[in-house]
């Protein structure tokens, strides 16, 4: 049995992981990043199972899990912080066959 | 790379040897389970529909019970008719036939009443078994197997475990030769983009938004947004900020393989790899459309929990919810929450599901089989007259 991990990182293209127990803002947690373990501080209480971010990032930088795109980042997001509908929306360039507006997610 | 199942007549694989029993109208389907009471490796389709649909719907109904019965799963196939339906039991056994199996009609009008049509149908079942027993089970390339994907009653584990890593044993599949049915045309909606952007060609994607649409346009007619409606209130308490990310959660079940094929409901893939099926998000409906196009086997994640099986095709459970595999046992075959307590990775799981995906396609027996699941319900579009 392996080492027990505290984050599930999806893709390796990933720039979000998620929180497998409920972490709180000041925390260190431990992270496989391509092989590599490091070490990341918590910004902010993340919940069980949500995103929280594995760098820093600018404002509308695209959030990738699954290694796809899955939003935009609305103001700067630094690295450990909680990534939610606080700080990110639908990426750009949705496609929506019916209405491309109905795709953003009001946050 | 081997698993072990029934080769047919007409080259095909099964993984499960049945006799089918088919009602060609919903009329003959009381007659159709009678003549199944009583003997082992026999089972019938609950069909209820064969008469009163037209048009398009006509054209599905044939081709859903007929796919049943050129299932590689099915040794042999008795149809059941009353004899006024408008899609005759010939009409079915016609489309069977070139698979090189037997298949029988018997007629309840032309046979004289129910009691009769039972006793010609065990007598021709009973021959079908005892030609269905002297068939073994022989090694068989893995890349002859169909595998169809589902998830049903998902919780906030299904995008983060049991999907990525039944995604996982998916590529495992495709990387071997075989082939992976995506479907559930509702749940791409938000991604629909993101899966296009992998197939092989332009046709093939434009096939995939026009399904979309088509579905979009269906639920807003009857006053739904499917957009608006989602992620609901519940997908954000669990973490799930975008429409894109739920249902990427959703697609990354099949894995990450290129987009080779796009099929409407109930037809068998030409290509091998990942193709997708225009089906409902109707658990039950989708499952029988996969069967209906050649699935010899079906994976199902849930993190409620589901009890749903097919009359002739094993259905394996996976749950990455601990509380569910213990509270639904029965229910469920394999529980990765392992994943979630940081004790396996997906790579790992994943491998463990394509491990289970060989046992169960070379004989060992699925919870939803041992309940004696024979769950099936059609796609249609339109009212019956």
């Amino acid at each position: 049995m392996s080492r027990k991990r505290q984050v599930i990182i999806i893709h390796g293209k990933d720039n979000v992981g998620m929180a497998l127990s409920p972490f709180k803002a000041g925390m260190d947690v431990s992270v496989e990043i391509r092989g590599r373990i490091e070490k990341i501080k918590i910004m902010s209480d993340v919940p069980i199972g949500h995103k929280f971010a594995l760098k820093d990032m600018d404002e509308g930088e695209i959030i990738l899990k699954y290694g796809e795109p899955i939003g935009q980042s609305i103001r700067k997001i630094s690295r450990g912080e909680h990534v939610h509908t606080h700080n990110m929306i639908s990426p750009p360039h949705s496609h929506s066959p019916l209405s491309p507006k109905d795709t953003q997610v009001p946050g | 790379m081997n698993f072990h199942g029934y080769r047919r007549p007409d080259g095909k694989a099964g993984t499960r040897n049945h006799v089918l029993v088919i009602p060609s109208v919903g009329c003959s389907q009381g007659a159709a389970m009678a003549i199944t009471t009583g003997l082992r490796g026999v089972v019938y389709l609950p069909n209820i529909l064969g008469c009163g649909q037209v048009g398009e719907d006509r054209g599905l109904v044939k081709r859903t019970l007929a796919g049943f019965g050129k299932n590689p799963n099915v040794f042999s196939v008795l149809i059941v008719g009353n004899g006024c339906e408008q899609l005759s039991p010939e009409e079915i056994a016609k489309e069977i036939k070139p698979s090189g199996k037997r298949v029988e009609v018997i007629v309840i009008q032309e046979m004289g009443g129910t009691r009769k049509t039972i006793a010609q149908g065990k007598k021709i079942i009973k021959e079908m078994l005892h030609e269905a027993e002297k068939l073994n089970r022989e090694p068989i390339p893995v890349s002859e197997l169909i595998l169809g994907t589902e998830c049903g009653g998902s919780d906030f584990t299904s995008g983060l475990a049991s999907n990525p890593a039944v995604g996982f044993a998916c590529d495992m599949l495709i990387a071997e030769g075989g082939t992976v049915i995506l479907s559930e045309t509702p749940e791409l909606i938000g991604a629909e983009h993101l899966l296009t952007k992998r197939a092989r060609t332009p046709e093939i994607a434009k096939q995939v938004l026009e399904a979309v649409a088509w579905w979009e346009e269906r639920a807003m007619r009857a006053g739904q947004n499917i957009r608006e409606a989602n992620p609901s209130p519940g997908n954000i308490a669990g973490g799930i900020t975008t429409l894109e990310e739920k249902s990427l959660g959703c697609i990354y079940k099949a894995g990450t393989g290129l987009l080779e094929e796009f099929l409407p409901y109930a037809t068998p893939p030409r290509k091998r790899g990942l193709v997708f099926m225009d089906t409902p998000a109707h658990d039950i409906e989708q499952l029988t459309g996969m069967v209906a196009g050649g699935a010899q086997i079906i994976v199902f994640t849930t993190g409620l929990g589901n009890p749903l099986g097919s009359p002739i095709v094993p259905v394996i459970k996976i749950t990455g919810n601990p509380n569910t595999f213990k509270k639904m046992r029965d229910n469920i075959d394999m529980d990765v929450s392992r994943i979630l307590q940081g004790k396996e990775t997906l790579k790992e799981a994943g491998k463990r599901i394509f491990e289970e995906v060989i046992s169960v396609a070379s004989g060992k027996m699925t919870r939803a089989e041992r309940l004696g699941q024979r769950d099936f319900c059609m796609f249609k579009m339109n009212v019956n007259i």
